[in-house]
């Protein structure tokens, strides 16, 4: 089947440039090992050991592969495979390398100099 | 350095406040390559979390899908943090996938005062920048 998959700005490293190349595959984990035949490296971007990666999102047309069949989902010719990486983050655990900053369990910032 | 309408500044740091304590998330999309922060899109957070933010991977879809109608790229991805100081945490700079935009961090732990900072965010390298607040964007040059 003939894919077009659409590059997010970060992985056209990958592509030399391109936001879209060309690929074969009947599913969508046989287009990313077809890509990756051409553009070494990019398929890690996007899969790990464990499958799709978390924060890699990868849809099929308009649907997202993970309500469909993940790294199975089938693909007819014509369709289109888009990959976006998440916009995500959060305070999670603090600031960056943080030396005057620690931040508890709960998620509040207390200074190690007075005034916290 | 970020140069951004005063009016721009206001609305994220009101959808920060709105969502608090949840954080909150957007972008401002601008024409692609001018570095114009020039249309605010405030985003759903759909982890709805005081410390993680995420934008649904379907609206997230559109969002990008519209850009691109537009040649529009994201200029600035804003969020909020909302007990800790509005600097980019080890999970913004793991997850910061637009090399070029301006990350801009409000920091909504004081009820009194909000804090407004950008850095660019390249390689899991950050860097602040200086945030321009200006009365309007000046228009574009057309020669």
């Amino acid at each position: 089947m003939a894919i077009e998959v659409r590059i997010p700005t970060i992985l056209r490293t990958y592509t030399g440039g391109e936001k879209a190349v060309a690929g074969e595959g009947a599913t969508l984990a046989d287009v990313l090992t077809d890509l990756d035949s051409r553009h070494a490296g990019l398929r890690e971007r996007i899969v790990d050991d464990k499958g799709l990666r978390r924060f890699v999102n990868v849809y099929v047309n308009d649907e997202d592969v993970r309500f469909m069949g993940g790294l199975e989902t089938a693909l007819k010719d014509g369709d289109t495979v888009t990959v976006l990486p998440a916009v995500a983050g959060g305070a999670g655990e603090g600031r960056a390398g943080a030396a005057s900053v620690r931040v508890t369990a709960g998620g509040a910032g207390v200074r190690d100099s007075a005034g916290g | 350095m970020l140069v951004i309408a005063q009016r721009t500044v206001d609305e994220m740091v009101e959808h920060a406040r709105r969502d608090h304590p949840d954080e909150a998330c957007g972008v401002v999309a601008g024409p692609a390559g001018s570095d114009r922060p020039e249309r605010l899109i405030p985003m759903l957070n759909a982890a709805r979390s005081p410390t993680f933010y995420e934008f649904d991977s379907l609206d997230l879809l559109k969002l990008y899908r519209e850009m691109d109608d537009r040649d529009e790229e994201p200029v600035v991805v804003y969020h909020s943090h909302t007990a800790t100081e509005a600097y980019p945490s080890r999970t913004d700079i793991s997850y910061a996938s637009e090399p070029g935009a301006h990350y801009v961090l409000v920091s909504t732990r004081e009820p009194d005062t909000v804090e407004v900072r950008s850095y660019r965010i390249v390689d899991g390298i950050v860097t602040e920048e200086e945030v321009r607040v200006v009365a309007v964007l000046e228009p574009e040059e057309t020669s």
